[in-house]
């Protein structure tokens, strides 16, 4: 009786064992900030990750927090402590490469870009952005597009104005509006969103080669074209709601749909908020533009995963990038996060009408980054301009907020 | 013979070190680690920042010169000024909340165990469960500015933690020139009070002082630190946060007020009514100068709590409103999201330094009174 149960003791101990070494073995660990609403397409992904390869362990470290504010501390004590994670979130472009290739802590991923064929299933504006230095550093899943002008056209025939197509055709709208009794036709939320509202003004201002040139150092903040774009920037800001520092970007939404306002410029997130959350119909219950004087140009931002040095399940973790490159992938988890796929070749059948229409620009238009979201400008500069703006916003002053913005990109080293 | 002699402080010693060691080095050590990286250009260079192993430079106080002087460190200069009005209203607000709760008490009313858990209850919180309730209640269109519309009045519009309105407006440019200002006057007036009780050497270098003092403002006259004149003020956002963080540590107060209350023996109180002190000078005259010692530690608490304010507001108005922003909120954003260790370090150091401001003098004065004992 005694030997048998030992037996029994001694077998379960070395399953157990057997169990935990097998699972020692295989592990990926992914780190994000898709919790919340995001959290069930990343969980699609990895349902799809762990279907291919059943043998590796997922393990799903999220730190919640609207567009990583709190999961890029968490990831930078974990890097500097030598502890990274197998494969991270990150926005494409500058706000990888400003803060972890230039510091020598990422792979170059262009063997992985060779081998899978990816440089001709992106776009070319989107290989430029992940490029640095000679390398590829990240895979991009997914593509939101920042300049977009949204409003509701049932609102727009009652009042009887059509959506501006340039800067200055918003400024006499805003007034034909008002003399209507729209008081604030452009409704904005707290501080990020008036930043959002700031690069869509700039690169309908400057156009696309000359936003492009500012991020590259070649055109200076304090050159009278950038400074011009703060006077129309408050000019735009003077037909905008009083009491915005205290709306999330949703609640600026919810006022648009109540017919409070006309127009509201936010990312196409938005979109996703509308078709799935208030389950309007896209075209119908809303409608959308380019922001004024971008038609034709696309200001992307783009989540992307990148592979860590050191990263102690580098295998796995150059599986799950291959698998998020990958059509199928991109299709899996994009029309559960309302975005689209960055890929060209994806299956616009599973997309609703608004991504269809943004994925059609995404092939036809002019590719630029944006800043407020990570494309362009490095952390260093992007965390900031919210000190850039409360300058502006204090005394109106176009002159001192373009010296402040110039004093910062030359702090920071801005295109070198 | 002599080893016995010191047997007793050898055992002593032996008792402390470890807690010695354990200190010296995740406190001190880390201080000097701080001070020294604000010394350093860490985080200017991108490459740098976050290298496995940065390469830095010394560059003495220039993140200092920036934060004080530089034209993008604005925020940093008004996070200064919100800290010095937010600490003058939370310390009045607590010391004269906690004060009233505490007498009422005192006067044994019915249910007394009962309120004093009501009072110190909110103590229990931790600030960010406070901030979160705090941030419901005062959202602009709903909470306390619904209140008046429970009796029948149109509702308040008060914008509590999103107003951008700022008071008490002041151009940083001349504050060197009015603390010298306010350094000499003071000093005057220290020396006119020396000369009334006689003492003449105390008198004549206070004097000296001040017209030192007045003289260096005169210097700084033409002296402005900055290119265009920057306004600084009390920011109307502070209101709501300073009624959210006394409403959690008045309980407190109360409870130190209470400790110090029931340590003034009776016999005084009834000597002063048998003199024929009234209620009112019972306590101006008697109770209050007794109670001195504990509002002095009480100040000392409220005041480093509030100097280090950081949870509170970060659950309140989050971490991006720059009209309720704090030190300690711009040390992190700084660091970790601007990668700019260096200048983050200096902000912890200038924190540190405010704190000492306090700490020091209470711990001296504390220590010298043990020792007289």
């Amino acid at each position: 009786m005694k030997a048998r149960t030992s037996f029994f003791l001694a077998a379960a101990l070395a399953t157990l064992f057997a169990a935990s070494t097998a699972r020692a073995q295989e592990k990926l660990e992914i780190f994000s900030w898709w919790a919340g609403d995001e959290g069930p397409a990343l969980k699609a992904l990895i349902d799809k990750y762990t279907a291919l390869h059943p043998n590796i362990q997922v393990i799903n470290s999220t730190v919640t927090g609207g567009s990583g504010v709190n999961a890029r501390a968490v990831l930078k004590t974990r890097m500097l402590g030598g502890d990274p994670p197998d494969s991270f979130q990150v926005h494409a472009g500058q706000e990888l490469i400003g803060t972890w290739v230039v510091a020598n802590r990422m792979e170059d991923l262009s063997s992985l870009f060779a081998s899978e064929g990816w440089n001709a299933k992106f776009p070319p504006g989107l290989i430029a952005l992940l490029s640095s230095r000679g390398g590829i550093w990240s895979v991009p899943v997914n593509i939101h597009r920042s300049n977009v002008m949204w409003y509701v056209p049932a609102n727009l025939k009652k009042w009887g104005v059509t959506p501006p197509k340039t800067w200055d055709e918003f400024l006499a709208t805003c007034k034909a509006l008002q003399a209507k009794g729209v008081a604030h036709p452009l409704v904005v939320g707290e501080n990020w969103t008036q930043n959002h509202l700031w690069e869509s003004v700039a690169l309908g201002t400057l156009g696309p080669d000359d936003w492009s040139a500012l991020w590259a150092g070649k055109l200076k903040f304090t050159d009278p074209k950038v400074v011009k774009v703060w006077d129309t920037f408050g000019k735009v800001l003077a037909c905008s709601n009083p009491d915005a520092a205290g709306l999330s970007w949703q609640q600026a939404t919810d006022r648009l749909l109540k017919g409070d306002g006309a127009f509201n410029v936010m990312g196409d997130w938005a979109a996703g908020y509308m078709v799935t959350t208030l389950k309007l119909k896209p075209g119908e219950g809303f409608g959308w533009e380019a922001s004024p004087g971008t038609g034709g140009v696309f200001m992307m931002l783009s989540d992307s995963f990148g592979l860590p040095k050191g990263a102690k399940h580098r295998d796995a973790a150059l599986l799950w990038l291959k698998l998020l490159g990958s059509r199928e992938g991109q299709d899996i988890f994009n029309p559960l996060k309302g975005s689209i796929a960055a890929r060209l070749d994806s299956d616009l059948g599973k997309y609703n009408a608004y991504l269809q229409s943004a994925a059609k620009d995404w092939k036809g238009d002019k590719v630029v980054g944006s800043l407020v979201h990570g494309a362009v400008a490095p952390e260093s500069f992007g965390s900031q301009f919210g000190t850039v703006m409360e300058i502006y916003l204090s005394g109106h002053n176009a002159e001192a907020a373009s010296s402040a913005a110039q004093a910062i990109a030359d702090q920071v080293g801005l295109g070198k | 013979m002599s080893w016995r002699k010191h047997r007793n402080q050898l055992t002593g010693f032996l008792v402390l070190l470890p807690s010695m060691i354990l200190i010296g080095i995740f406190v001190y050590s880390f201080i000097a680690r701080t001070i020294w990286s604000s010394l350093t250009d860490w985080g200017r260079d991108p490459s740098q920042a976050l290298a496995l192993e940065p390469v830095t430079r010394f560059i003495g106080l220039q993140n200092y010169r920036e934060l004080f002087t530089g034209v993008i460190d604005g925020r940093f200069r008004q996070d200064l000024v919100s800290t010095v009005f937010f600490t003058l209203f939370f310390l009045a607000g607590c010391l004269l909340a906690g004060l009233l709760l505490a007498i009422l008490i005192d006067h044994k009313p019915r249910g007394e165990a009962f309120f004093r858990a009501i009072f110190l209850f909110p103590f229990a919180l931790s600030f960010v469960v406070t901030g979160t309730i705090w941030r419901w209640l005062l959202q602009p269109s709903g909470g306390v500015n619904r209140i008046p519309a429970l009796v029948g009045l149109p509702p308040r519009t008060f914008e509590w933690l999103t107003s951008r309105r700022q008071v008490w407006r002041f151009d940083w440019s001349s504050l060197p020139v009015a603390s010298a200002i306010a350094l000499g006057l003071g000093l005057a007036i220290v020396a006119a009070l020396a000369y009334r009780s006689r003492r003449r050497g105390g008198a004549v270098a206070a004097a000296v002082a001040a017209a030192l003092g007045l003289a260096l403002a005169v210097l700084l006259r033409g002296y402005r630190p900055l290119p265009f004149p920057e306004l600084h003020g009390f920011n109307l956002a502070f209101v709501g946060i300073v009624v959210a963080a006394v409403w959690q540590m008045a309980g407190y107060t109360m409870a130190l007020y209470l400790a110090g209350l029931t340590g003034i023996p009776e016999e005084l109180r009834e000597a002063a009514v048998v003199e024929g002190a009234s209620g009112w000078h019972l306590y101006t005259r008697v109770i209050l100068p007794l109670l001195a010692p504990v509002t002095l530690s009480a100040m000392i608490v409220l005041g480093h709590i509030s100097l280090k304010i950081f949870d509170l507001v970060f659950a309140m108005a989050g971490p991006d409103n720059a009209y309720t922003d704090v030190p300690a909120l711009l040390m992190f954003i700084t660091t970790f999201r601007g990668n700019q260790f260096a200048k983050g370090a200096a902000i912890g150091v200038i924190l540190l330094l405010l704190v000492a401001l306090i700490i020091v003098p209470y711990l001296r004065s504390q220590l010298r009174r043990e020792v007289s004992r």
